[in-house]
C-alpha cells in the first residue's frame, strides 16, 4: 500500500523526492509546493490527520533547519513523512498548514517556540512553552543545555525576590543512565564526576 | 473598688489555666493549620494521598485545604516549578495572610530536582521563604505528614506575640534567593 502511494504521489508531483527512512514512507518537498501538496495529501490520498509538526536543526550545514511533518491515514492505516528544507538559515520560515490541519496551529507555536521558525499565514504565532519575552529558542543546536541567564518573567517578583533566570546547575552533568544491570546500579549519574557545583571543572 | 486581690482566685474562678500568649497562639495555631495545595505535578498525587482516608492527613489537624491563598496559612509546593510558573507561585503566596509558611515538597520543588534545565526553576526558595523541605521523588504520604509535624515543631517555637506586633510589610528574608552569586 505504502509503495503504490508513493509511486503515485512521485509520478503525480514532480517537485517531490523520495527521502531515506527508517521506518515510514519519507518524502522530500520544497516549501513553496508544501500547502499544494498537503491539500492534495488530505484530499485525494486519504491523509486526513496531522500527527505531529517539528523541526531539525542541522547545526553547521545548509539548509540549516528543516521542516518536518507526520501525516497519517486513518482510513489505509498508513503514516506518512514529509521533511521540507527552509531556505533561509537566519530567519528560517515555512508555510503554515493551520488551514488545512487544525491540528497545526498548536505544533507550529511550539516549534516556532522552541526552533524559531516562523510559519508564514499563522494565525496567532506566538510562543505556546516558553514566556512571551524569552529571547532564546531552546532547542537550536548552538542553545547551551544549561540555558542562558535572563530575567525572570515578571518584573516586580524578579525585584522582591532578586532571581533571575539561571544556567541550571550541571555538577558534572548531563546525567546519564547506564541502561543496563539491576536498578540500584542504574541511577541517573554525571559522566564526568571530576567536578561539582562547588568545585571547578578540571582544566584539561 | 473594695477587693484589692486582683491575683487568680480558684475560689471565683474556676477551670483556667495561666499560661503564655506565646504558647496558647502558637498551640491554635499549630492544630489548625490550612494548607494551600500549590499542586504543580506528580507530587500532587501524593499529596491527595496523604488527605485521602489511608494516610488521613486530619489525624493532625490540617486537613482543610484550601484552593484560595487568601483561606489558608500554609502553602505546599508540590510539584515541578518552571520559571513561567514562578510568578504564579509567588503571587499567591503574597495573597496569603500572615502568617504564613511553606513547604517544598520534593525534589523539584526544592531544588529543580532532575530538571536541570533551562525552563524549571531551581527550587522553589529562589522565589519564596520556604520553611521545610522534604526530599522525594515524590515523597511518600508519610514524608510529607513528617513535613508537616515538622511544621507544627516549628510553629510551636514561634514567638508569635513579638511576630504580632512588628511590621509585616517588609517580605520575610529569602533562603536561596540570589544564591548562586
Amino acid at each position: 500500500m505504502a509503495e503504490s502511494d508513493l509511486a503515485q504521489l512521485t509520478e503525480r508531483f514532480d517537485f517531490i523526492s523520495e527521502r531515506k527512512s527508517s521506518d515510514h514512507p519519507a518524502l522530500n518537498c520544497p516549501a513553496g509546493m508544501l500547502v499544494d501538496f498537503c491539500r492534495a495529501l488530505r484530499d485525494d490520498f486519504g491523509y486526513d490527520m496531522l500527527v505531529d509538526v517539528t523541526a531539525i536543526d542541522w547545526d553547521v550545514q545548509s539548509p540549516r533547519f528543516t521542516g518536518i511533518y507526520h501525516f497519517l491515514s486513518t482510513t489505509k492505516h498508513l503514516y506518512l513523512r514529509i521533511a521540507v528544507d527552509c531556505t533561509d538559515d537566519l530567519k528560517p520560515s515555512l508555510p503554515s498548514l493551520t488551514e488545512l490541519y487544525a491540528a497545526a496551529n498548536w505544533h507550529e507555536r511550539e516549534t516556532f517556540d522552541l526552533m524559531g521558525i516562523h510559519y508564514e499565514g499563522h494565525p496567532n504565532l506566538t510562543r505556546i512553552l516558553m514566556w512571551d519575552s524569552y529571547p532564546y529558542h531552546p532547542l537550536r543546536k548552538d542553545f547551551p543545555l544549561a540555558g542562558i541567564e535572563v530575567p525572570l518573567p515578571a518584573d516586580d517578583v524578579a525585584e522582591v525576590t532578586k532571581a533571575t533566570v539561571i544556567p541550571a546547575p550541571m555538577m558534572g552533568g548531563p546525567f546519564v543512565s547506564s541502561g543496563d544491570g539491576p536498578m540500584s546500579q542504574t541511577e541517573p549519574s554525571a559522566r564526568d564526576e571530576s567536578w561539582t557545583e562547588k568545585k571547578e571543572k578540571p582544566a584539561k | 473598688m473594695h477587693n484589692k486581690n486582683v491575683a487568680y482566685d480558684s475560689k471565683v474562678e474556676g477551670e483556667i489555666i495561666v499560661t503564655q500568649a506565646d504558647a496558647v497562639i502558637n498551640w491554635i495555631r499549630k492544630h489548625s493549620v490550612w494548607p494551600m495545595p500549590m499542586g504543580l505535578a506528580c507530587c500532587a498525587i501524593e499529596l491527595m494521598a496523604a488527605g485521602a482516608s489511608r494516610f488521613d492527613i486530619s489525624r493532625f489537624g490540617m486537613e482543610v485545604m484550601r484552593f484560595s491563598p487568601r483561606q489558608a496559612d500554609c502553602m505546599i509546593v508540590a510539584g515541578t516549578v518552571t520559571y513561567k510558573m514562578a510568578e504564579v507561585v509567588r503571587r499567591i503566596y503574597d495573597q496569603m495572610a500572615e502568617p504564613k509558611w511553606v513547604v517544598a515538597m520534593g525534589a523539584c520543588a526544592s531544588t529543580g530536582g532532575m530538571y536541570r534545565s533551562y525552563a524549571t526553576l531551581q527550587g522553589v526558595d529562589r522565589i519564596v521563604p520556604v520553611d521545610v523541605y522534604v526530599s522525594g521523588c515524590p515523597p511518600r504520604p508519610e514524608a510529607l505528614l513528617d513535613a508537616m509535624i515538622k511544621l507544627q515543631d516549628k510553629i510551636g517555637r514561634e514567638s508569635a506575640v513579638k511576630n504580632l506586633t512588628t511590621k509585616t510589610t517588609t517580605p520575610r528574608e529569602l533562603v536561596g534567593a540570589g544564591r548562586e552569586s
